[in-house]
């Protein structure tokens, strides 16, 4: 628990980190299906931040309470994803809306 | 006056339950979980009006993957030497945390530059907070509002590690202070954590 318990290969982390961002930007290359490429995306970069948070931020050592704190953002987040989505899905908008023909009022 | 000394002695704060290191540790906790809300709601807002709109450019067409690629390297590099400063004060070692203190301050530094240039070279191609020739206006405003709020995180974080940097040098601060270094390495990562998720979601997706 305490600091002089930790053992963490920080650099074996590094070269994790270094090998799934090659990978992320490898993937965007695939000729696969664009959601696909999504879920990858996704999964790959949640893994990086999960190694981040587990090792960098000692978060693996610390009190299961304490991660129970930090991921809740993430799931408030997720929540969050799906109820913004059915504003926009139903109306697909133009950022400029085409010229209207001007109206002639007496 | 010493019966009252006493009595004020027992009355001793608890220990903070989840990090009985320090009430600061997860005072920094709780900051970060508020923060991840703040990036988690730009994310979101910026994930539904992508839905939304049918005139959305390829991310990758528009800005240069290559530099934020080495951008996201650079931060974990930083993230590493962060470590390691924290790892130095831990074991008393204070040229190890000078080094690795400094070298992460550096990063920090250079990761600012380079979004200084990309901001730069963007602007110049048109792509503004209420413009974009690309496509979809709302491109720029969310790709301005979500890497200008990450820069303001880095821009603080490397005036946090500055100011820790600064007090070591005039030899201020010494093994005692690791916890506070641990909280800035806190911090941080969470920086680059983000990064992680503004790469992904705004550059790559």
């Amino acid at each position: 628990m305490t600091a002089t318990h930790r053992h963490v290969n920080y650099f074996g982390v590094f070269w994790w980190l270094l090998a799934l961002t090659i990978l992320e930007v490898g993937v965007i290359f695939l000729p696969i299906a664009k959601l696909l490429i999504a879920i990858l995306l996704v999964g790959l970069a949640l893994a990086k931040a999960a190694l981040v948070a587990m090792y960098f931020m000692h978060l693996k050592f610390e009190r299961r309470t304490l991660a129970l704190v930090a991921i809740t953002p993430l799931l408030l987040c997720v929540l969050l994803v799906f109820a913004l989505l059915p504003d926009h899905s139903a109306t697909p908008h133009r950022s400029a809306a085409p010229p209207q023909a001007p109206t002639t009022s007496h | 006056m010493s019966q009252v000394a006493a009595m004020t002695t027992v009355v001793e704060p608890a220990e903070s339950p989840l990090t009985p290191e320090s009430w600061g540790k997860l005072g920094m906790w709780t900051f970060l979980a508020g923060d991840a809300m703040s990036f988690g709601a730009l994310l979101a807002g910026y994930g539904a009006l992508r839905y939304g709109s049918v005139d959305w450019p390829v991310p990758a067409d528009v800005l240069g993957i290559g530099l934020t690629a080495f951008m996201t390297f650079l931060l974990i590099c930083s993230s590493v030497t962060m470590v390691l400063a924290l790892a130095a004060i831990q074991r008393g070692d204070s040229r190890g945390l000078r080094r690795f203190l400094a070298l992460t301050v550096l990063g920090g530094l250079m990761f600012l530059g380079m979004q200084a240039y990309e901001w730069t070279h963007l602007i110049h191609r048109g792509l503004t907070l209420t413009g974009n020739p690309f496509g979809a206006a709302l491109f720029g405003t969310t790709f301005f509002i979500i890497t200008g709020f990450h820069g303001a995180h880095v821009t603080g974080g490397v005036i946090y590690l500055s100011c820790y940097l600064v007090k070591d040098l005039m030899g201020r601060l010494s093994q005692t202070d690791a916890n506070a270094i641990e909280i800035a390495a806190l911090y941080w990562h969470f920086v680059d954590l983000v990064w992680i998720l503004v790469f992904t979601f705004v550059y790559l997706l």
